[in-house]
């Protein structure tokens, strides 16, 4: 099988901090992966190299190579920006920009130059459609995407990176700011999903893992200590670190 | 039974509580007997004839038409001028500047300009715009001059006003495909255009009172032709409020404290439609 996503000898460094160590993973197309591990195991950072979001950071220095799409992104040639098109993500906290909901989901469009209102206008009840919000604010489209609930925010801003038309969707923690309603709306909706994109998500709650992925990658202090099927992962961890991790005795 | 020290500090903190009420009621109760004694003194002269009279010898025929009408095209001129000027160095020393000695240097510096005697500008102005570029005593080099003077206010609030958009608005943006600039302008300008709009009001606000920078420069104190171009010689109210102060006669006080109420009423509304935006855009953006 043709991986989607590869990751071969990763080394991250932030300054002389080693974060992400000699990770290497495959990842295939529409497969739910999820990353977990403590805080500070590197699974955000490591998260964040598949769109290239850690360039901002200025102590920021990578080795090795990630493909995705036989295209390694970090060659010089590549477009950052056509890379994010295509690797789309989502946030641990909802971030709509301070416009309407129409404008919120059109957003990556008009950057691009789109003006045509049929277009947009699709692209907008179809995405707030498969992200199931559609029923709920077909009425109110040009209210501030900021008065919805959390949820429903998070759900927007799911909808914007689905308007862009991404292959690829990276979901940090999606949920971690939601209330339990909410998260489950989001675990559903990312079932659906996985039938038209790859999704790779972190996520702080296990059972969260448990039940949206079919793979799951174990962190530790930047190292990959374990990826494999997440049913296999939980009932029976190949290693001890894993077995110590997913029954809390540390984290 | 309570010991000395513990009474001592009670005695102490009800002095300081007096203090401070006296010294909060000291500023209100001035305010409001200057504010009584103009309109007393002014508030009869405002009449129609007062707002559409051109200047006159006689107190009672002469008008603000024509500083008020100054007033305004300066306000807009030096809004057109300022603030794409302002705006664009604070989003280059915000966003693009990198944070080195070149950058505190300048940073330093706009600091200090928002400091310095308005009148000094008035002589910069004098030498730069009205002599070296020939453009007279205008609207023009009023407004030049004064957008000089506010533009440190501009540039120090809108780098406020940008440094407060959260870094979650610039990811989301950055995440969907856009380009440095294009985040800028669709994500981060649009989130911060609350608090740009209110640091640009205040600092219109500031720049229509402003009259030592204009005397220099030579703004007219008599001129009795309605200003229709940005090339025209012109007057301003705080102008006017100088020139018939300095008058002899009863009635041109009168005039000069009803001109003071029109030039407050305007400073008040600016101030007014400021604290409105702020309000309105806290409430509108809760991150």
């Amino acid at each position: 099988m043709q991986s989607k996503i590869s990751a071969k000898e990763v080394n991250v460094y932030y300054g002389s901090n080693h974060v992400i160590k000699h990770v290497s993973l495959d990842i295939f197309s529409n497969e739910v992966v999820a990353f977990i591990g403590p805080s500070g195991c590197g699974k955000s950072t490591f998260l964040r190299l598949l769109n290239r979001m850690n360039d901002f950071i200025e102590s920021f220095r990578m080795e090795g190579q990630i493909f995705i799409d036989n295209e390694d992104i970090y060659d010089k040639k590549i477009n950052v920006e056509e890379l994010r098109k295509k690797v789309g993500m989502v946030f641990q906290k909802p971030n709509p920009f301070p416009k309407s909901i129409y404008e919120n989901v059109v957003y990556g469009l008009r950057i691009q130059g789109i003006k045509n209102k049929k277009q947009l206008d699709e692209v907008v009840e179809r995405t707030l459609k498969q992200v199931g919000i559609w029923e709920e604010v077909k009425d109110k489209l040009n209210q501030s995407a900021l008065a919805l609930s959390g949820g429903q925010q998070q759900r927007v801003c799911i909808a914007r990176t689905l308007a862009v038309e991404p292959s690829v969707v990276l979901m940090d923690e999606p949920t971690s700011a939601l209330d339990p309603i909410s998260t489950a709306t989001i675990e559903e909706l990312i079932y659906h999903l996985k039938k038209d994109y790859t999704i790779v998500i972190v996520t702080h709650n296990m059972q969260q893992a448990g039940r949206v992925s079919d793979r799951t990658a174990f962190f530790y202090m930047g190292e990959l200590v374990e990826f494999s099927d997440t049913k296999e992962l939980f009932t029976n961890p190949k290693v001890d670190l894993t077995q110590k991790y997913i029954t809390g005795r540390f984290g | 039974m309570i010991s000395n020290s513990v009474k001592i500090n009670r005695f102490k903190d009800r002095i300081f509580k007096w203090y401070g009420l006296l010294s909060t009621t000291i500023g209100v109760v001035i305010l409001f007997v200057f504010l009584y004694t103009i309109i007393k003194e002014g508030w009869d002269r405002l009449n129609w004839q007062f707002f559409t009279s051109l200047p006159s010898r006689r107190p009672s025929s002469a008008g603000i038409l024509v500083p008020l009408l100054g007033t305004f095209w300066i306000m807009i001129l030096t809004t057109i001028i300022a603030v794409p000027i302002g705006v664009a160095a604070a989003i280059y020393l915000e966003e693009y500047g990198k944070k080195d000695k070149f950058a505190s240097f300048i940073e330093v510096n706009i600091a200090n300009l928002a400091g310095v005697p308005s009148i000094i500008y008035g002589l910069l102005a004098l030498e730069i715009f009205v002599r070296i570029m020939g453009l007279g005593r205008s609207l023009l080099s009023g407004a030049f001059t004064l957008s000089l003077l506010i533009l440190p206010i501009v540039i120090v609030s809108t780098r406020e006003a940008l440094k407060s958009v959260p870094k979650t608005i610039r990811e989301a943006s950055y995440a969907l495909g856009a380009t440095k600039w294009k985040t800028i302008w669709n994500a981060v300008l649009p989130s911060a255009a609350g608090g740009i709009l209110t640091g640009v009001i205040l600092a219109i606000s500031r720049a229509i009172g402003e009259t030592a920078p204009l005397v220099v420069i030579g703004a007219m104190l008599y001129i009795t032709t309605i200003p229709t171009h940005p090339l025209d010689d012109f007057s301003v109210l705080p102008i006017q409020i100088y020139n018939w102060l300095s008058r002899p006669q009863k009635g041109f006080i009168e005039n000069a404290t009803a001109a003071i109420i029109v030039l407050l009423a305007i400073t008040f509304i600016l101030n007014g439609i400021a604290i409105y935006l702020r309000n309105k855009w806290q409430n509108k953006v809760k991150w």
